[in-house]
């Protein structure tokens, strides 16, 4: 191991003045040490990001650092100038951000933004700023790097953007490269190509990288060291390896818990009680026992000091301390028990929702008389069963076309073709009166749940709404004992309803979206991604509450999602889509453990696997997911397919039966 | 971008078509008749019988329609009643007090309005910003009857430094642009402090400070580039309406430019001059927020090449 570049201690940042200040770093130390990669791992809030900011002293207006020290090299950067620590900033410690979107000036050319810190960093004019720019977009795997330079933002992907980004922090050369959730915005499958730039730069420049992110999978590929944060401090520290053998502190050893995967199907996921305190007050404990199934009397009363538990390795908690003996320590049993109840299996039931041949199309339209001049063919011929009982998951990336799926049969837009039966009704046809009525037997739940409610109703109010609209649930006062109800059923307490939604966290508003559909009483709900904007913990809390409640009221799911785990937990049958089709569907267990179509199982290859070199091999997907509006010719995924034939090229592949239930469509099956 | 172009010409166009055709029936919506309005009561028959055949209002109207916008397109808007010139020589005539006046004050508006709304931003809380959007609100809240006088009163009559009122020489315009500058500026800084601490707030602001670049380059290269986008669209709109001539400022000054004549005529019940008047302000404001559209996609490269997120 190399020497030490960055070592900082005791780092406490405020937000804000006086006693009500936030400090969400909060007595923070570490070391990086040369060319390593060192993660560090929190959930929102946690204090990670402002940690970052604060080695740069980028923080927000109203923050400052309020002590400790940082030392690049021996040199502590909190005590340098402004002017000094300008000369630090994209020149020895760069740093990447999570929004590649908006992370770029609009107005300037990419080659101009890569330029300026070359022009001030490293003193270069004229043809040899130009040649050294090109030179940067190509090492980031730009194609065409000479043609990119003149481009704008607006003209590149997701993907390509965060490559500039990690240009212009590479035209400094820094010693040390802070990388903000680089990933977290991009597909999967981008993202395992950002991830393998990263570590082949890092190799290559010998840079050492400062890896902040939220997602265990990402840390398990890229990390040599980890620390976890929480409520603004590290509580555990450790070698990659070691730390994914075995996490010590109890907040890590639940992270791992609640991760959904498919062993873990049969029973309810662990969860980690209420949520993060606020970081606007004392603590006189240790901050994580409220949560804590393993706290005691003493974690309350005094807050726990670190503990080393082996070379570069250490825990923030009482348990670890050898003079101290815990009263009851009881090893978390799993609570195997209260194994959801398996729903019967209907056999020869109807499906309740029958899709075929699905179509929903956008007109293109230009010019002064708004001519058609194509149209972008969001969802294509997409055919789906969906029994009661059930969730069938629709997995796929950005731009597939998954969402307009959703929307298409619920005709929230109206499909330009194909039929969608509902329990022997064709949706498709219904029109006015007859549609709405019908509206309350299939209903959805959004990714963003706070925007997806009116922020001026109280939350009674929007529960109620619903049952309003179609006419149900009896007089006012029988609608409140429901919406009651409703809340309890979905562990919030009756007395919410007089509050408005933004008084609650993020998983507390999922769970008022929930009741809000329940309270119609529908057979089916479309949940698109409802779990990808909260934290792991959250997110268990949610997928235990849809199962319970599928167990109990019989509902049907169809499950919107690019999280791979997630649909190995929840789903029984999957269909993955691709530029508005779908190319193969199964069995939960067929599509995921022995999927066939090549695009299932480049997706699957890049999710990153929380173990360590699991010596899996990593199918890499080239470029980007053409645009809906002009699809390749034949199959469309032969472009970035690393098995295509010239057939592929032709025509699009017929469907393929692998098993009653397991079909796809590709070329290369028999 | 020659489709958009094409696009943004062909409407200006219809605009233009619609306009021309108010102002046609402007003489037909006068109450009454309009002969006896633009005469009075007292004229002979014979007189209004003869300011019926100069106006052609004997013809059917579909035909003077075409007749007046046939004139209009070879420059022809017909004879001022009060003193027999061509309408288009009276205009041609006032235009360029008007430009010059509308070129003035849109300086002393940018002069002020940047730095002020730069100011405000980058000092935001602070007594400057309290100061610069204070002055914002005074400017606003006074009318231009009101500052001019109050203008002329100071430098004029008290210091003698400037001319009261006419045209003649450069020193005259001072005043004229003042007046209309500041209130123009008042709303414009405004519209420049808020757009910066907008943009200002964005994740490419971070980026840029994290190359270590120093916080003028940040705010000139990156901020402001991005913050004079919607300010471009106010300024256009406010260019569109100096340019039809600031109807009170000018009254004020005696400016004699095209809201000086437009006042006139009104006066004067001289009709065609008025509809003379009115088409060039139409006109003004069109090929003003032509212009605009050119310079936002300059500035703006996600209009000029189009699609984008």
């Amino acid at each position: 191991m190399g020497e030490k570049l960055l070592e900082v201690f005791d780092l406490r940042t405020r937000i804000g003045r006086g006693p009500r200040a936030v400090r969400p770093v909060d007595g923070v130390s570490f070391h990086i040490r040369r060319g390593e990669t060192f993660a560090l791992l929190g959930e929102s809030g946690c204090g990670k990001s402002m940690t970052a900011l604060s080695l740069l002293r980028l923080l927000p207006p109203a923050g400052r650092i309020a002590g400790g020290r940082v030392e690049l090299d021996g040199e502590n950067l909190l005590a340098l100038t402004e002017r000094g620590m300008r000369s630090v900033r994209g020149n020895r410690i760069a740093m990447i951000f999570q929004e590649p979107m908006t992370s770029l000036n609009p107005v300037m050319t990419i080659g101009s933004q890569i330029g300026e810190v070359l022009e001030l960093h490293k003193g270069l004019r004229g043809d040899a700023l130009r040649e050294k720019t090109v030179e940067l977009l190509d090492a980031v795997g730009i194609p065409d790097a000479a043609r990119r330079h003149g481009e704008y933002p607006h003209q590149l992907s997701g993907g390509m953007k965060q490559r500039v980004m990690i240009a212009i922090a590479l035209a400094g050369e820094p010693d040390l490269l802070i990388a903000d959730e680089p990933t977290t915005a991009l597909d999967v499958t981008i993202q395992a190509q950002v991830l393998d730039l990263l570590r082949d730069l890092q190799k290559r420049y010998g840079m050492a990288v400062l890896l902040i992110t939220h997602d265990l999978g990402v840390v398990a590929q890229m990390a040599d060291r980890v620390a976890v944060m929480y409520a603004g401090q590290i509580v555990e520290q450790a070698p990659a390896r070691r730390f994914f053998d075995t996490p010590q502190h109890p907040y890590s050893r639940r992270l791992f818990q609640a991760l959904p995967d498919s062993s873990k199907r049969d029973r309810p996921l662990t969860v980690i009680p209420g949520s993060v305190p606020p970081l606007d007050r004392d603590f006189t404990g240790c901050r994580f026992a409220e949560r804590c199934d393993r706290a005691w009397l003493h974690c309350r009363t005094q807050a726990p000091g670190w503990f080393d538990t082996g070379a570069d390795a250490g825990v923030l908690c009482h348990l670890f301390d050898p003079g101290l003996v815990p009263e009851t320590a009881p090893e978390a049993t799993q609570e195997a028990g209260a194994a959801s109840p398996e729903a019967p299996a209907e056999s020869g039931s109807q499906p309740l929702l029958v899709v075929d041949g699905l179509q929903v199309h956008f007109p293109i339209q230009r010019g002064l008389f708004k001519r058609t001049v194509g149209h972008v063919k969001a969802v294509d011929g997409v055919s789906l069963d969906i029994p009661t009982r059930r969730t069938v998951a629709l997995v796929g990336e950005s731009g597939c076309g998954k969402t307009t799926v959703g929307k298409g049969i619920l005709q929230l837009i109206r499909p330009t073709g194909g039929s969608v039966r509902f329990d022997g009704d064709e949706l498709t046809r219904l029109r006015g009166e007859r549609l709405r009525k019908r509206r309350a037997d299939f209903q959805i739940i959004f990714q963003d749940p706070f925007s997806s409610m009116n922020p001026r109703m109280q939350v009674g109010d929007i529960i109620e709404e619903g049952m309003v609209a179609q006419r149900i649930g009896g007089d006012r006062a029988q609608r409140r004992a429901r919406v009651e109800a409703l809340l309890q059923q979905v562990g919030l307490r009756p007395e919410h309803a007089g509050r408005y939604p933004h008084e609650f966290s993020g998983g507390q508003r999922q769970r008022i979206c929930i009741a809000r559909t329940l309270a119609v009483n529908p057979k089916l709900i479309v949940c698109d991604e409802p779990t990808s904007a909260l934290d792991v913990s959250v997110q268990a809390q949610i997928l235990n509450l849809l199962k319970d409640l599928q167990a109990s009221l019989g509902l049907a799911y169809l499950f919107i999602t690019h999280d791979i785990s997630v649909v190995a937990y929840l789903a029984d049958r999957v269909a993955v889509m691709y530029l508005g089709r779908i190319v193969e569907e199964g069995s939960v267990d067929e599509v995921l453990e022995d999927a066939r179509h090549p695009y299932t199982q480049a997706l699957l290859s890049a999710v990153p696997d929380i173990e360590p070199d699991s010596g899996r091999a990593i199918i890499r997907l080239q470029g980007d997911m053409p645009s809906p509006a002009n699809p390749p010719a034949g199959c469309h995924f032969h472009p970035r397919c690393p098995k295509a034939r010239d057939e592929c090229r032709r025509a699009y592949p017929p469907e393929t039966a692998l098993s009653p239930t397991h079909k796809a469509r590709c070329f290369l099956l028999p | 971008m020659r489709a958009w172009l094409l696009t943004r010409l062909l409407s200006a166009a219809w605009v233009v078509l619609g306009v021309a055709s108010l102002v046609f029936l402007l003489i037909h919506l006068v109450p009454g008749d309009p002969v006896e309005m633009m005469l009075g009561e007292s004229a002979a028959a014979a007189d209004r019988q003869a300011l019926r055949e100069t106006l052609g209002l004997e013809r059917p109207l579909l035909a003077q329609w075409l007749g007046f916008l046939g004139g209009a397109l070879r420059g022809d808007l017909g004879q001022s009643l009060y003193n027999q010139q061509p309408v288009t020589a009276l205009l041609l005539e006032h235009l360029p007090a008007t430009v010059e006046l509308a070129a003035a004050a849109l300086l002393v508006t940018l002069l002020v309005a940047l730095p002020l709304g730069v100011l405000a931003a980058l000092r935001r809380g602070s007594g400057w910003d309290t100061g610069a959007m204070g002055f914002s609100l005074l400017g606003v809240s006074i009318p231009n009857f009101w500052l001019g006088p109050l203008l002329v009163l100071l430098f004029s009559l008290w210091l003698g430094w400037l001319p009261v009122s006419g045209r003649d020489g450069i020193a005259s315009v001072i005043l004229p642009a003042l007046t209309l500058g500041t209130g123009l500026a008042a709303v414009l800084s405004r519209m420049v402090r808020s757009s910066l601490l907008e943009v200002l707030g964005e994740d490419f602001i971070r980026t840029a400070r994290a190359k270590g670049l120093a916080p003028l380059t940040v705010t000139l290269r990156h901020g402001l580039g991005n913050a004079l986008l919607p300010v471009l669209t106010l300024l256009g709109l406010q260019l569109g309406a100096l340019l039809g001539g600031a109807v009170v400022t000018e009254t004020v000054f005696n400016w004699p430019g095209i809201g000086l004549l437009t006042i006139e005529a009104i006066q004067r019940r001289d009709y065609p001059v008025v509809q003379g008047c009115v088409l060039l302000i139409a006109l003004g404001y069109v090929a003003v927020n032509l212009l605009t559209d050119l310079l936002y996609a300059r500035a703006d490269p996600r209009v000029r090449l189009g699609g984008g997120a």
